[in-house]
C-alpha cells in the first residue's frame, strides 16, 4: 500500500505520521505544499501542526495551497483521504467534510487524553478494531466540532459519525465532552 | 538608555572623540547588565563548569553535553521577565522563541521546552490576569512551533507582586559532529541576514531589562518584543537544511540587543572586524535609522558567516521557506565593527572595546547571617489533626496541582515523550533510539531568601533529586539567577552566595553548569524580588524501558523513605501555612548524604527494585506521598509512628536527600540489604492499599477526595 502525507509550512505531526504509517507496512511519501500533484497513493493524510501558523482561521490557508487542488480531486474520485487534528480542520476548510469547527468551550488550548467510543464498529474501517472504547490523546485549541441539524441528521443516516467522547466506561456525555462539540462528535466519515 | 555618566566618560576617552547616537545605542547595547554581565562576570567566572560529558560549556548560545552513540543534547534556560510582566502574552511567547532560537542555532532540533514561573500573591490584582498570559504565550509559541512542553514549576509569593518572573528552557538533539557555534573565521566571508524582517519593536530590549521598574511602566510597552512562532517554525527548517552542509561558518541568533549584538558576537570571538550595509536590511516598517536597526529586537531573525560561494544555495533554501535573505555585509581585518548607511560611514568602534574592554564591577556585597533557628514546642501542634493538614498544604498554592497550567501546552507533540508534566521530572525518547532524556526545573525562593548559601546548594540537589526519581543518570545543569538590584550590597549578596551555594553543590556531585544567564533588577519602587535562581537540570536513561514514575503501582507494596528525616520545619510549607511562622533557617544540606542517597536510589531503580520513586521536598513526607496515591489512585495504610521526635515533625519536615520509594513485599529484604551495606539511612512508613489514606488513630480520607482538594484550588482561582 502507498501512502502520502502532506507537509505544509507549520505541519508538526508530519514525522509522527511517516513513523506510523511505515510501522503498519506502508510505503509513505512526504509531498510538499507547493506541489500540484499527488504521487500515486491509496491514502493521503493531512497531518496535525498549525499550517501557515493556523493565521485567519485554523485550516484556512493550507485550504487554498497548491496542493489542495489535487487532494479534493483524489477525494472526489473515491480515494482515501484521513485529516487528524489541524488536517481536520483542513479538510473543513476545503469543503470535503461538513460542518465547522469553534473554540474550545472553554476557551483553552487543551491537551491531554480522552476516551472515544467507535460509534459502529461493522463497517469497513472499523472492523478489525477490537476494542469500541479507544483512549487517545487530543491537542487543540478550536476543536468543538459544529454543524446545522440538517447535516447533523444526513450524518446519523448515513453512519457518519465515526467517533464520540466518551468516559473511561463509555458513557456518552456532557461530562466527558472536552471541547464542545456537538453531540460529542469526536470524528466523522 | 541606561548608561550611567562615568560610563559615559570612559566611553569617550576609549573612542577619543565622541561617539554619534547610533554608536552610543550599540554601546549601551552592548555594556548594560543583560549583555555584559559586567556586575556578575566575577562570580560566574568560579562556576564548575568542567566535566567528562561537557562538549560545551558557558559562552556559547547554549551548552552541549554528550549522551554516547554520537549523540549531544543542547540546552539552556534564558529569563524573560521584563517583558512579561509589562505585556505578559507577548512577554513569554518570545521568552519561548527566544530560547529555542538559542538551541536550533547550534544546529540542534528542539525536543523539550520547559519553563519556571513565578508570580505575586493571589491576592494581588494583577497576579490572575499575567497568570493567564504568560501560560497562553508559552503555550500559544510552543504549541505551534510543535516542541512539546514536558515539565515546569511554578510559585506565588508577595515578593513577585510588582516583578513576575517567566523562565523558559530547551533542549535539542544534535549529532556530535554537526554543532554549528558562533565563532567567525575567515577574510571577506558574506555575511548573511535571514528571517523575518526587522521592525521597530523591541528597540532596546535588553536595556530595558537591565533597569528597575517604576510607576510609569506602561511607557515600556514599545521595548517588549511581538512574537510570531510561525516564522520561527519556518526559520527552524531551513537552517537546518542549510545546516546539513559545511555552508555555514558561524550563526548566531539576533536576540537581546538584535544585530548589535550577533554581529559584534561573532566578530569579537573570531578576532575579526566586520562591515554591514544596514540598506541592506529587511526591514518592515519605512524609514528606519541606522540606530533602530541595530537596536530592534525583532524575533526569529538570524545571522550567519557563510563559506564564499554557498550564497546561491543558502538562498534557495529560505526562498523555499518564504524568508528572507540578504547578504548584509562581510568579516574584514579591521577588528572594527563599521556600519555604514545610504553609502555614509554610521559607525565605527573597535569590537574589543564593546566586549573585552566593557565595564567590569566589583560590586559590594552583604554576607547573610543562617538565621535563628525557632523552638517548635508540643503546643504549637496541640489542636491539630495530620488529616486537616495536609488538606491544608494540598490546596496551598505553591502545592496544588498545576493541571489547569499544563493541560494548556501541548506536551506529546513529536511523539517522544514518556513522561508528562505533573511528575518529578519529564522525559522524552531519543527518536528512534532506546535513550531517554530526563528534564526538571526547580527553584527555591524562600530558602534562598532565608539563607543564600544554603538556598544555592539545596535547589542543585533538588534537580538532581528529581531527575535520579525517574530512573535518570543526572548529567550536567544551566541556570537562570533572577535576582534584584546588583547596586545594593543586600541583593549582591545574595546573588554572591547563592551561586557559591550552587557551585559547591554543583562541584560535589559532579553536576556541572553549562549554560545560563542573569537576570538582575528584578525591582519595583525600591523593592526587589526574593532571590531566585532556577536550575535547569539533564540526565540520562540508557533503556526508556528503565524509566519510573512516582505514581503508586500496586496494593500490598511497602512504603520507605530513605534518607534521615531530622525534622526541620523552619521555612517550610507546615510552619509557614499552618503555625504562620515565616522565620527560622532553610533545611541543612549534607552533600555526602545527597549523593550517597542518590546513587543508591539509582541502583536500586537499575536493578529495578524500586516499583515508584518520588522526592521529599515540599511538605514532606506526608505531602510527597499524599502525591503518590493521588497519581496512583491508590491508598496507604501508615504503620505506627514510633520515633523519636513529633509525628508532625516526621510528617511535614523538609529536611533533604531523601526518597520515598515503593517496593514489592519480596523485594524488601533485598532493599533493605542494599541500603544498609551502603550505609543510606531508612524508615518504613507503610503498605499500599485501596483507595483511602489511614493514619493510625484518625479518621480516614479517600483519595480522591484529596484529589479533588489538591486540583480545586488553581481551577477555581482561575474561573473566578
Amino acid at each position: 500500500m502507498k501512502s502520502s502525507v502532506i507537509i505544509f509550512p507549520g505541519s508538526n505531526c508530519d514525522r509522527d505520521m511517516d513513523v506510523a504509517l511505515k510501522k503498519f507496512g506502508f510505503k509513505n511519501k512526504m509531498v510538499w505544499h507547493n506541489d500540484n500533484v499527488i504521487p500515486k497513493s491509496d491514502l493521503v493524510v493531512l497531518p496535525g501542526g498549525f499550517s501557515y501558523g493556523d493565521y485567519l482561521r485554523c485550516g484556512s490557508i493550507a485550504a487554498k495551497s497548491n496542493i489542495i487542488n489535487s487532494v479534493i480531486e483524489f477525494a472526489n474520485k473515491g480515494g482515501l483521504v484521513i485529516g487528524i487534528c489541524n488536517g481536520f480542520q483542513i479538510l473543513i476548510e476545503t469543503g470535503l467534510v461538513t460542518g465547522a469547527l469553534l473554540r474550545n468551550k472553554y476557551l483553552k488550548f487543551i491537551c491531554k487524553n480522552i476516551f472515544v467510543k467507535a460509534n459502529k464498529t461493522h463497517n469497513k474501517y472499523f472492523n478489525k478494531i477490537k476494542k469500541d472504547i479507544l483512549e487517545l490523546h487530543i491537542a487543540h485549541n478550536d476543536g468543538n466540532y459544529f454543524c446545522s441539524q440538517d447535516d447533523l441528521k444526513s450524518m446519523q443516516d448515513n453512519d457518519q459519525i465515526a467517533v464520540r467522547y466518551c468516559d473511561s466506561n463509555g458513557e456518552i456525555s456532557e461530562n466527558s465532552n472536552p471541547n464542545g462539540s456537538i453531540q460529542n462528535i469526536a470524528g466523522v466519515f | 538608555m541606561v548608561l550611567k555618566k562615568d560610563e559615559y566618560k570612559k566611553i569617550c576617552e576609549l573612542l577619543k572623540r565622541n561617539p554619534n547616537l547610533t554608536e552610543l545605542g550599540i554601546f549601551s547595547a552592548m555594556w548594560n547588565e543583560h549583555c555584559s554581565y559586567k556586575s556578575s562576570k566575577k562570580h560566574l567566572k568560579k562556576l564548575n563548569t568542567k566535566g567528562k560529558k561537557v562538549i560545551q560549556g558557558p559562552g556559547e548560545n547554549a551548552g552541549v553535553i554528550d549522551i554516547g552513540d554520537d549523540d549531544a543534547i543542547v540546552f539552556k534556560i534564558e529569563s524573560h521577565n521584563h517583558p512579561s510582566f509589562i505585556e505578559p502574552y507577548q512577554g513569554a511567547a518570545t521568552g519561548v522563541g527566544g530560547i529555542l532560537r538559542d538551541v536550533f542555532t547550534m544546529g540542534a532540533r528542539p525536543i523539550a521546552n520547559l519553563n519556571s514561573i513565578h508570580f505575586g500573591s493571589p491576592s494581588n490584582k494583577k497576579t490572575k490576569s499575567l497568570l493567564r498570559g504568560v501560560v497562553q504565550g508559552i503555550g500559544g509559541y510552543g504549541n505551534c512551533i510543535g516542541v512539546p512542553t514536558i515539565a515546569g514549576q511554578t510559585s506565588f509569593d508577595e515578593s513577585y507582586n510588582g516583578n513576575i518572573l517567566v523562565n523558559a528552557m530547551t533542549l535539542g538533539l544534535v549529532k556530535k559532529d554537526r554543532i554549528f557555534y558562533s565563532k567567525a573565521a575567515g577574510l571577506n566571508k558574506p555575511v548573511i541576514y535571514v528571517g523575518s524582517k526587522t521592525g521597530r519593536d523591541g528597540i532596546h530590549g535588553a536595556s530595558m531589562a537591565s533597569a528597575k521598574f517604576d510607576d510609569k511602566i506602561e511607557e515600556k510597552k514599545p521595548t517588549v518584543q511581538v512574537g510570531d512562532p510561525f516564522t520561527e517554525k519556518l526559520l527552524l527548517e531551513a537552517c537546518l537544511e542549510l545546516m546539513r552542509d559545511d555552508s555555514i561558518i558561524a550563526i548566531q541568533d539576533m536576540g537581546a540587543a538584535g544585530l548589535t549584538s550577533s554581529s559584534v558576537e561573532m566578530a569579537s570571538k573570531g578576532k575579526l572586524g566586520i562591515e554591514l550595509h544596514l540598506d541592506k536590511v529587511p526591514c518592515r516598517e519605512e524609514n528606519m535609522s541606522p540606530y533602530e536597526i541595530m537596536l530592534s529586537e525583532s524575533q526569529e531573525r538570524m545571522l550567519i558567516v557563510l563559506e564564499n560561494g554557498k550564497e546561491k544555495k543558502a538562498k534557495e533554501i529560505f526562498d523555499k521557506w518564504n524568508l528572507d535573505f540578504s547578504v548584509i555585509g562581510k568579516t574584514t581585518n579591521s577588528k572594527n565593527i563599521e556600519l555604514y548607511f545610504e553609502k555614509n560611514k554610521v559607525a565605527n568602534i573597535p569590537i574589543d572595546l564593546l566586549s573585552e574592554e566593557a565595564p567590569e564591577y566589583d560590586r559590594k556585597w552583604k554576607k547573610s547571617k543562617l538565621p535563628q533557628k525557632i523552638k517548635f514546642t508540643k503546643k504549637d501542634f496541640k489542636n491539630l489533626k495530620i488529616i486537616d493538614v495536609l488538606k491544608k498544604i494540598l490546596a496551598s498554592p505553591n502545592v496544588c496541582s498545576k493541571e489547569w497550567i499544563w493541560e494548556q501546552y501541548d506536551h506529546t507533540v513529536m511523539g517522544d515523550t514518556i513522561q508528562k508534566p505533573g511528575g518529578d521530572a519529564g522525559v522524552v525518547r531519543v527518536h528512534g533510539s532506546e535513550k531517554a532524556i530526563a528534564a526538571t526545573v526547580d527553584s527555591s525562593a524562600s530558602y534562598c531568601y532565608a539563607h543564600p548559601l544554603s538556598g544555592g546548594k539545596q535547589i542543585v540537589c533538588e534537580t538532581w533529586r528529581n531527575l535520579i526519581c525517574v530512573g535518570a543518570e543526572p548529567i550536567a545543569i544551566t541556570n537562570c539567577l533572577n535576582f534584584g538590584n546588583p547596586e545594593k550590597p543586600e541583593n549582591m549578596g545574595e546573588f554572591v552566595e547563592c551561586v557559591e551555594g550552587l557551585n559547591e553543590a554543583s562541584k560535589y556531585l559532579n553536576f556541572p553548569v553549562v549554560s545560563g544567564n542573569v537576570s538582575f533588577y528584578n525591582e519595583t519602587k525600591d523593592k526587589g524580588i526574593k532571590p531566585t535562581p532556577t536550575i535547569g537540570g539533564v540526565g540520562l536513561i540508557k533503556n526508556y524501558k528503565d524509566m519510573i514514575t512516582m505514581d503508586l503501582k500496586e496494593i500490598g507494596n511497602i512504603i520507605l523513605v530513605v534518607g534521615k528525616t531530622e525534622g526541620h520545619l523552619d521555612q517550610s510549607i507546615f510552619a509557614k501555612e499552618v503555625l504562620n511562622e515565616k522565620k527560622g533557617p532553610p533545611p541543612e544540606i549534607n552533600l555526602f548524604n545527597e549523593k550517597n542517597n542518590g546513587e543508591t536510589i539509582l541502583k536500586l531503580i537499575k536493578d529495578k527494585l524500586i516499583r515508584s520513586a518520588h522526592d521529599v521536598s515540599l511538605g514532606g513526607i506526608m505531602t510527597g506521598i499524599a502525591k503518590m496515591c493521588i497519581k496512583g489512585k491508590k491508598g496507604i495504610n501508615f504503620y505506627k509512628y514510633k520515633g523519636l521526635i513529633d509525628k508532625f515533625e516526621f510528617f511535614f519536615s523538609e529536611d533533604q536527600g531523601r526518597y520515598i520509594i515503593e517496593v514489592k513485599k519480596e523485594n524488601i529484604d533485598k532493599v533493605k540489604k542494599i541500603l544498609d551495606k551502603n550505609s543510606n539511612h531508612y524508615d518504613l512508613i507503610g503498605e499500599i492499599i485501596e483507595g483511602n489514606i489511614s493514619i493510625n488513630d484518625e479518621p480516614t480520607l479517600s483519595v480522591d477526595k484529596l484529589a479533588d482538594y489538591n486540583k480545586d484550588w488553581l481551577n477555581k482561582f482561575m474561573v473566578n
